[in-house]
C-alpha cells in the first residue's frame, strides 16, 4: 500500500542498479536520518546517549567492518576485538605524540595502522581456509591483547596500564575526554559512522565488492575467472580492519573514555560477531539492526524486573541476561539463519505485493 | 648479539644446567597437554560426526564440574553425585540435539558454530544462577583421588610429581583407549565414523542421525566431566576454567579437526612446548604471560605449511 512501486519505471541499466531503485526506500532512509539527526538528540537524555545511541552506532560500525571480511569476502574472523584495540591504541599514540592533531584526522589515520596489522594477519588466509582460518585469527586476538599489556610504550608507560582519553577540543568544543557532552559525541560518532557506511555501501556494490563476493562463493572458481585471490583477500582484510580500527578508536575516545587491554578481549570479538550474524552476513543494514538488538536487549532486560517491581538482585539479572542472550541467539538462528536483514527483505517484498500473496 | 645469545644459547644452557627443573617443567607441560588433548577430543568427536564446530565444549567442562561439586554441596554422596552428573550431561545432550541441532540441520557451518556460542552463553548464565559464580573446590578426596606427591632426586636435583596429576594422566590414557576401542569395535562407534565420512550415505543405510548426535554429545559430556574433575582438582572449579577451552582450539588446528590421534599428539606437544617457551624464553625475555598466545602462533606457523593440520584430512576442492 505504502510500498506501491507502480509508476516507477526503470528505463536504463543504470537506473536499475541505483542506490534506491524504489523511491520509498529513499524516503524511509530520509525518515531514519531525521530521527537520528533531530528527534533522538532532542528527546534523549544523558543515559540514553551513553547506554544506547552511541554504543549502537559504534558496535554497528565494528560489525560492518567484520561483515565486509566475513559476509562479503567469506573469511571468518574471530579477532575483531584485537583489531578494535589496534585502532584505539594507535589513536591514543597519535593524539599523545601530536597533541594538536585534529581528533577526526587522528581517528582516520589510526584506521590505517589497524589495516596494516590486518593485512599481516590476513596473510595466512591465502593458505588456510574455513575454521582453520578462524582459529588463526584467534592467534591475532590473543597475541595483540598480550602485546597491549606488555608493550608499555603503547600506553606511555603509565602505572595503571590503561589508556586514558585526554580532553580533545575541536573548534573550541570538547568532543572527547571527561569534559565532552554526550550530545556532541553523538553527532561526531554519527557523522563518522554515516560517512564510513556510505563508503562501504558503495565499495561493496562496485568492482571490488563483486570480487569479494565471488571469492566468498567459491575461491577456486573466482581464481579461474581471473580474480587475483591475493589482492582480493588482502584488500578485504585491509578494508575490514580499517573500519574495525576506526570503530575501536571511537569505542575508546568517544564512548568509554578509558580502556584496559582486557576491554579488547575475546568477549568483544564475539559480541561483534553476534551482531554481524544476527543482523545478517553480507548485508550493511543488518549490522545496524543487529547492534540495536544486542545493545538494547541487555538494557531492556535489566530494566524489566524493576519496572514490574520484582526484587531481583543485580547479579542475578546479569546472569539472566547472559542466559537470555544465549537463548535468543539460538532462537534467531533457527527462525532466520540469514539474519534480521533478511527479515526486512521479506517484509518489504510482502509489502510491495500486498494484498496479493504472490 | 646479546639478544641472539639470549634467544638461542642461554635457554639451552639453562636447561642443561638444571636437568631436574627441566624434568619438572616437562612433566607440568605433559599434564597440561593431556588436559588440552581431552578437551580437543570432545571437539573432534562432535566435529567428526556432525561437522559442528562445538565451541561449547569448554563450558561443558565447567558445567559438568560445577554440577558435580554443586550436587555434593547439597548433600549428595560422591558415589551418587558422579552418576547423577552423568545423567545431567545426558539430559543436556538430548536437549541440545532436540532444541538446537535438529532445527538447524543442513545450515552452513558458521550458523551451527554460532549456535554453539549461544549454548555457551546460555550455560554460563544458567550455571551461575543455579550454582553461583564463586570459585569452588573440587571434591578430590571424596572421589578417592590421592592428593600426596612423589619426589625423585635425579641428577642430584629434586622433582616432585603430584599423585593427582599422575591419576589424571593415567585416567586420560584409559579414557582415550576406551574411546578408541568404542569407536573402532562397537556398532555405534562404526555408525559415528560412517556419519563422519558421509552423512547422506550413512542415512541411507539406516543410521539414525538424531540418535548418533545424542550419543556423541553425551560422550563429549563424559569427557567434559573427566576433564572437569582433573582440571578442577588442580585449579578449583569456576567459570575461569572456560579459558582452557580456547587452549583446545590451537590443539585442534595443529592436530587436524577430524583426527582423534592428532588431538592427542598435538595436545601433548602444545602443553609441553608452551611450558618450555614460557619458562625459558617468555619469562626472561618478554615479561611472561606468553602462554595465552604461544599455542596459537605455533599452530598458525604449522598451518602455513600444512593447511589441514598435522593429521587432518586433506582438503580436496572441486569447482
Amino acid at each position: 500500500m505504502l510500498y506501491r512501486t507502480a509508476g516507477q519505471f526503470k528505463t536504463s541499466y543504470r537506473a536499475d542498479h541505483a542506490l534506491f531503485p524504489v523511491r520509498q526506500d529513499a524516503w524511509l532512509l530520509g525518515a531514519i536520518l531525521v530521527l537520528a539527526l533531530f528527534v533522538f538528540p532532542l528527546t534523549a537524555n544523558e543515559f540514553v546517549f551513553r547506554a544506547l545511541l552511541i554504543p549502537v552506532l559504534i558496535y554497528a560500525l565494528a560489525a560492518l567492518g567484520l561483515n565486509i571480511l566475513t559476509g562479503y569476502a567469506g573469511q571468518l574472523s574471530l579477532g575483531t576485538g584485537a583489531f578494535m584495540g589496534v585502532g584505539a591504541y594507535a589513536c591514543y599514540k597519535l593524539t599523545t605524540i601530536f597533541p594538536d592533531l585534529n581528533l577526526i584526522v587522528a581517528i582516520a589515520l589510526s584506521g590505517f595502522v589497524s589495516a596494516a596489522v590486518g593485512i599481516v594477519f590476513g596473510l595466512p588466509s591465502l593458505r588456510i581456509k574455513g575454521f582453520y582460518l578462524a582459529i588463526a585469527t584467534l592467534a591475532a586476538q590473543f597475541f595483540l591483547v598480550w602485546l597491549f599489556d606488555k608493550w608499555t610504550w603503547l600506553y606511555n608507560d603509565n602505572a595503571s596500564g590503561a589508556i586514558q582519553v585526554p580532553t580533545v577540543a575541536m573548534f573550541g568544543v570538547p568532543i572527547a575526554g571527561p569534559n565532552a557532552t554526550a550530545i556532541v559525541q553523538y553527532y561526531v560518532v554519527l557523522a563518522i559512522v554515516g560517512a564510513i557506511t556510505f563508503f562501504c555501501i558503495n565499495i561493496t556494490r562496485g568492482r571490488i565488492g563483486r570480487e569479494w563476493k565471488a571469492v566468498r562463493d567459491m575461491d577456486i572458481a573466482a581464481e579461474l575467472v581471473g580474480i587475483n585471490l591475493m589482492k582480493s583477500k588482502l584488500s578485504a582484510f585491509a578494508v575490514s580492519s580499517y573500519v574495525v580500527g576506526v570503530a575501536g578508536a571511537l569505542f575508546v575516545f568517544l564512548w568509554r573514555g578509558a580502556a584496559e587491554p582486557t576491554a579488547f578481549d575475546i568477549p568483544l570479538s564475539f559480541r561483534v560477531l553476534f551482531i554481524a550474524i544476527i543482523g545478517g552476513l553480507g548485508s550493511i543494514l543488518g549490522n545496524f539492526l543487529g547492534a540495536v538488538l544486542i545493545v538494547a536487549l541487555p538494557v531492556v532486560i535489566s530494566a524489566l524486573p524493576a519496572s514490574f517491581g520484582l526484587p531481583i538482585a543485580s547479579a542475578t539479572v546479569e546472569h539472566l541476561n547472559t542466559m537470555t542472550i544465549g537463548a535468543l541467539i539460538i532462537l534467531f538462528l533457527i527462525v532466520e539463519p540469514h539474519g534480521l536483514a533478511r527479515f526486512w527483505t521479506t517484509i518489504r517484498e510482502k509489502l510491495i505485493m500486498w494484498p496479493f500473496p504472490h | 648479539m646479546k639478544l641472539l645469545e639470549d634467544l638461542l644459547l642461554k635457554p639451552f644452557a639453562d636447561m642443561a644446567g638444571a636437568p631436574d627443573f627441566l624434568i619438572q617443567v616437562l612433566w607440568e607441560g605433559l599434564v597440561a597437554g593431556v588436559l588440552y588433548a581431552l578437551i580437543a577430543l570432545g571437539f573432534v568427536l562432535i566435529y567428526k560426526s556432525s561437522r559442528v564446530f562445538n565451541f561449547a565444549q569448554g563450558i561443558m567442562v565447567v558445567f559438568a564440574a560445577l554440577t558435580l561439586v554443586g550436587l555434593h554441596e547439597r548433600g549428595v554422596p560422591p558415589w551418587l553425585a558422579v552418576p547423577l552428573t552423568l545423567a545431567v550431561m545426558f539430559v543436556l545432550a538430548v536437549a541440545i540435539e532436540r532444541v538446537v541441532l535438529r532445527p538447524l540441520v543442513n545450515q552452513p557451518d558458521i550458523i551451527l558454530f554460532m549456535a554453539t556460542i549461544g549454548i555457551t552463553l546460555f550455560l554460563v548464565g544458567f550455571g551461575e544462577i543455579v550454582f553461583g559464580g564463586e570459585n569452588k573446590v573440587m571434591i578430590t578426596e571424596e572421589l578417592g583421588i590421592p592428593t600426596g606427591s612423589f619426589t625423585f632426586e635425579p641428577f642430584g636435583g629434586f622433582v616432585s610429581i603430584e599423585q593427582k596429576d599422575l591419576v589424571a594422566v593415567v585416567g586420560a590414557a584409559l579414557l582415550v583407549a576406551l574411546l578408541v576401542v568404542f569407536l573402532n569395535r562397537s556398532r555405534i562407534g562404526r555408525a559415528i565414523r560412517a556419519l563422519g565420512d558421509d552423512h547422506q550415505a550413512a542415512l541411507s543405510v539406516g543410521i539414525s542421525l538424531s540418535v548418533i548426535w545424542v550419543v556423541v554429545w553425551f560422550i563429549a559430556g563424559i569427557i567434559a566431566l573427566a576433564t572437569g574433575i582433573v582440571w578442577g582438582a588442580r585449579a578449583g572449579v569456576s567459570f575461569a576454567l572456560e579459558v582452557i577451552a580456547y587452549k583446545a582450539l590451537p590443539v585442534l588446528m595443529l592436530g587436524g579437526l577430524e583426527s582423534v590421534s592428532g588431538a592427542i599428539v598435538a595436545g601433548i606437544a602444545i602443553g609441553v612446548l608452551e611450558k618450555l617457551f614460557e619458562i625459558y624464553w617468555g619469562q626472561p625475555l618478554f615479561g611472561g604471560g606468553t602462554e595465552t598466545w604461544f599455542a596459537f602462533v605455533l599452530a598458525l606457523v604449522v598451518l602455513l605449511f600444512r593447511p589441514q593440520g598435522l593429521f587432518g584430512e586433506k582438503i580436496i576442492e572441486r569447482v
